[in-house]
């Protein structure tokens, strides 16, 4: 019953999708309120029908109904109830319910923080997100119906991919899909703006705290994805350039550049135009993103089951969505007319700058990712596109972002006194760059230009950041009264900035400083690792909830001294027969010691491999950090009070505090 | 123009992610296929003093498999070679292509050897004359030191037991 139920609300989901998209985009078009105002009602309709459908589903694997062929696939009877709710978005029909039900949670928070905005306007929004789903539940409900019956049904399933039997996993992919689908957000105000023609600064104004929200979490779920892979696939790296990490993120990257360009189309009314179709292509990205994952025609380490059939269905979609709101674009853009009055040297111009390299390095990863698709396909042969590509590529494209990073937020709208600006800076500049070289001097080796380079540039990033709030603090009478006075705008941008230096930083030291070692131990034996000796006491068997394992147990020795104790075990998951090695850690602010048992050798011996990773966990602290910030920003008290009749008012204001 | 440059640029895009999903990323043609396969001496990667030379191969049927530490989708392929050089019917032979010593040492010591010996080609040279497109790779070569099949991106167990199992025993039957 629960599978049927779940069915027929999926169903309804859709017919109510579809009254979202028609009636208000006909209402807006017409001037009919009565038809407008069916958007909002709907939308919270949609939400609540989405929301029975996946509970259902979810109640399905609780209650073990292998007569589901989902929950068949992918559950056990003995598998844990927390890894039974989370293996509902374990495989591809149920993420893409996921995916759903995320975008009817985002249609519903539009309609509830939507009183600022006028019918007409809203309505347009509604009505494209409405069409969104209409194409999401199509998809679902034609090629990946997750409720389907399975019969007859078998005594039990085939279990949860053991990968995916883990905590990171269980947050992962609805941290990325709210910030996929959230930046459906951004792309509806853009193309509502489009459609209505009132791309003014009020839509940048309503678009920044819906993008910054999204970004905060494709920034989570990135950094979530990252460390997963770090702890979980055991192979001691925290990014791979996988199609599928490049599938996040690609978004992220444009994402990144639009909250930045939002910034000055709000403030300054430049780059509409720009700005219009940097939201466009961040949600675009996203699709691109789903299609490249889900119908199989790249290889991947994460690949989904594929199937063409599903393939076709996105690609259309893809060409449905995008197509038609490039083609929107080319129609209405030209008659945008930007405002702002600018010099080349004004944070107008470096914020394009910083907006022209993180679309580049997007490009260039969209590039490498398609490459040998487009080889295929011209008959020009096949090659694979690695790591090598990517880091060469994007080094050089980062490290003037990371420089601007620093400088740009102290410079003035308009017209900058370049002069001025140098003289002011040049104690941050010259004390970064010593701190870089005595750090490494003293800490590491001051041959290694990288690390050098590296953490001058953090030092530079951390420096210029805490410099610029200083420069807004002092202004007022007291500290206190300055620090008071900031817009959480500020804090935000101060916090995301200072998560780029402690990032920097973790690339840098983890990349050039980690020490791995692979060995034969018996037990009683130990390993050195920097100043560390890893003891392996001995090895026993350890019986879990669906699989048994063998777990070693090791001492951590620092001078003599035990500080840990790490029981990294060997697990055969008793359905599947898989073999899985979960990796100990022992983490630490400045390192990581990370020791995964290898293979069992003779007289008790096993191969063990012991990893010595310096500052490996400032990679997440600073995806972290870049998360809080969006969030901090996100948050600021302008947002809540934008009402249209107030907008001159405040774009004045703001224009003045050159925020 | 410019405004429309996007959507051109978008059409070209749809164009050939429609081609791609008509293709399989997997399955390559080669024009190597039926000829003899290219020489070599290449230091062994386990033991740079030892050459790995296909030329004293000839008489047996042999793979070779192109890896890399760096490629991702060798590890996913990796079980599937462990399991057939388990069964002992062919000689597993490797081409460690664009590689560091260390790292690759390092890679089999983690995962496993399945190869008899493994050549390293650290500048890719005999990768480029052996027509790699992209790791990893496995090349089927007869008695004769010919090149009888190609198989780009990782090995499946399907694609071993349906393709390369049946052409081996085939190989292997037919006089020399």
């Amino acid at each position: 019953m629960m599978a049927e139920l779940g069915h027929l609300a999926l169903i309804m989901a859709l017919l109510v999708a579809l009254l979202q998209a028609v009636f208000p985009l006909l209402g807006a078009s017409q001037g009919v309120p009565v038809w407008m105002a069916v958007g909002r009602a709907a939308g919270k309709a949609q939400f609540l029908l989405l929301a029975i459908s996946f509970t259902c589903l979810v109640a399905s694997f609780v209650n073990h109904d292998f007569s589901v062929r989902y929950v068949a696939e992918h559950s056990n009877s003995a598998l844990p109830l927390y890894y039974r709710i989370s293996a509902t978005w374990g495989a591809h029909e149920g993420s893409m319910l996921l995916w759903a039900l995320i975008m009817g949670l985002w249609t519903f928070a539009v309609t509830w923080f939507s009183r600022g905005l006028s019918e007409e306007f809203l309505a347009r929004v509604l009505g494209v997100m409405g069409l969104i789903s209409v194409g999401i539940l199509l998809f679902i409900l034609l090629t990946s119906n997750p409720f389907e019956r399975l019969m007859p049904s078998p005594v039990d399933g085939n279990d949860l991919n053991p990968l995916l039997q883990d905590f990171g996993m269980t947050i992962h992919p609805p941290m990325l899909y709210m910030g996929y689908v959230g930046l459906s957000v951004a792309f509806s105000f853009a193309i509502a703006a489009l459609l209505g023609g009132s791309l003014d600064s009020a839509w940048a104004r309503w678009s920044r705290p819906w993008t910054l929200v999204a970004w905060s979490f494709l920034t989570f779920g990135i950094v979530m994805g990252s460390w997963w892979a770090y702890y979980e696939l055991g192979w001691g790296g925290w990014w791979f350039w996988d199609p599928v990490e490049n599938a996040s993120f690609m978004p992220w990257l444009v994402a990144t550049a639009l909250i930045h360009s939002l910034a000055a189309t709000e403030k300054r009314g430049a780059f509409k135009a720009w700005t219009v179709l940097l939201a466009i292509f961040a949600f675009s990205l996203s699709l691109l993103g789903t299609f490249l994952v889900r119908s199989g025609v790249l290889t991947s380490v994460h690949a989904f089951a594929s199937d063409p059939k599903r393939g076709l269905f996105i690609l259309m979609l893809l060409a449905i969505v995008v197509g038609g709101s490039l083609l929107l674009y080319a129609l209405r853009a030209p008659t945008i007319r930007d405002t702002a009055r600018y010099t080349l040297l004004s944070k107008e111009n470096l914020l394009l700058l910083n907006n022209v390299l993180l679309v580049t390095a997007a490009a260039s990863i969209l590039l490498g990712t398609l490459y040998p698709l487009v080889l295929d396909a011209l008959k020009l042969g096949k090659i694979s596109v690695g790591s090598p590509y990517f880091a060469s590529v994007f080094g050089p494209l980062m490290t003037p972002v990371f420089l601007l990073a620093g400088i740009a937020p102290m410079f003035a709208w308009r017209e900058a006194d370049l002069g001025r600006l140098f003289w002011r800076i040049r104690w941050i500049a010259l004390g970064s760059l010593t701190l870089g070289v005595a750090t490494t001097a003293l800490f590491w080796n001051l041959k290694d230009i990288k690390t050098l380079a590296g953490l001058s540039t953090a030092f530079w990033l951390a420096g210029s950041a805490a410099f610029s709030l200083w420069n807004r603090v002092r202004l007022r009478g007291s500290a206190w009264a300055g620090l008071r006075s900031q817009s959480l705008s500020v804090y935000g941008m101060t916090l995301a900035h200072l998560g780029i230096a402690v990032f920097l930083t973790g690339v840098v030291l983890s990349g050039g400083y980690s020490e791995e070692k692979v060995v034969r131990l018996t037990p009683g034996e130990s390993v050195a690792l920097a100043d560390y000796a890893i003891v392996l006491k001995g090895v026993t068997e350890v019986q879990g909830p669906n699989y048994v394992a063998r777990e070693g147990d090791f001492r951590v020795l620092r001078k003599g001294r035990e500080t840990a104790e790490l029981k990294p075990q060997k697990r055969i998951y008793q359905v599947q027969r898989n073999t899985m090695t979960e990796a100990a850690i022992d983490p630490g602010l400045t390192r990581d010691l990370y020791v995964a048992l290898g293979e069992p050798l003779d007289q008790g011996a096993w191969t063990v491999r012991a990893y010595y990773k310096p500052f490996i966990r400032w990679i997440w602290l600073g995806g972290l950090l870049m998360m809080a910030g969006g969030a901090c920003a996100a948050a600021d008290r302008r947002y809540r009070i934008a009402s249209v009749a107030r907008e001159t008012v405040i774009s004045g204001d703001l224009a003045e505090r050159g925020a | 123009m410019r405004y429309r440059l996007p959507l051109a640029v978008f059409l070209i895009l749809i164009i050939f992610l429609a081609i791609g999903l008509t293709l399989d990323p997997r399955e390559v043609p080669s024009p190597f296929i039926g000829k003899p396969a290219p020489e070599f001496a290449l230091p062994e990667l386990a033991d740079s003093t030892k050459t790995l030379n296909p030329r004293e191969l000839k008489g047996r049927v042999f793979l070779l498999n192109v890896w890399a530490s760096w490629c991702v989708s060798c590890r996913q392929e990796h079980p599937v070679l462990l399991d057939l050089a388990k069964r002992n019917i062919v000689p597993l032979y490797g081409l460690n292509y664009k590689d560091e010593r260390t790292s690759a040492q390092r890679w089999l010591e983690q995962f496993g050897d399945p190869y008899v010996a493994s050549g390293f080609d650290a500048d890719g040279r005999v990768g480029i004359n052996w027509g790699v497109y992209g790791v990893p790779e496995t090349f089927v070569v007869d008695r004769e030191g010919v090149i009888r099949y190609k198989q780009t991106g990782p090995l499946t167990p399907e694609i071993l037991e349906n393709k390369l199992l049946p052409l081996i025993r085939q190989l292997q039957g037919s006089p020399t």
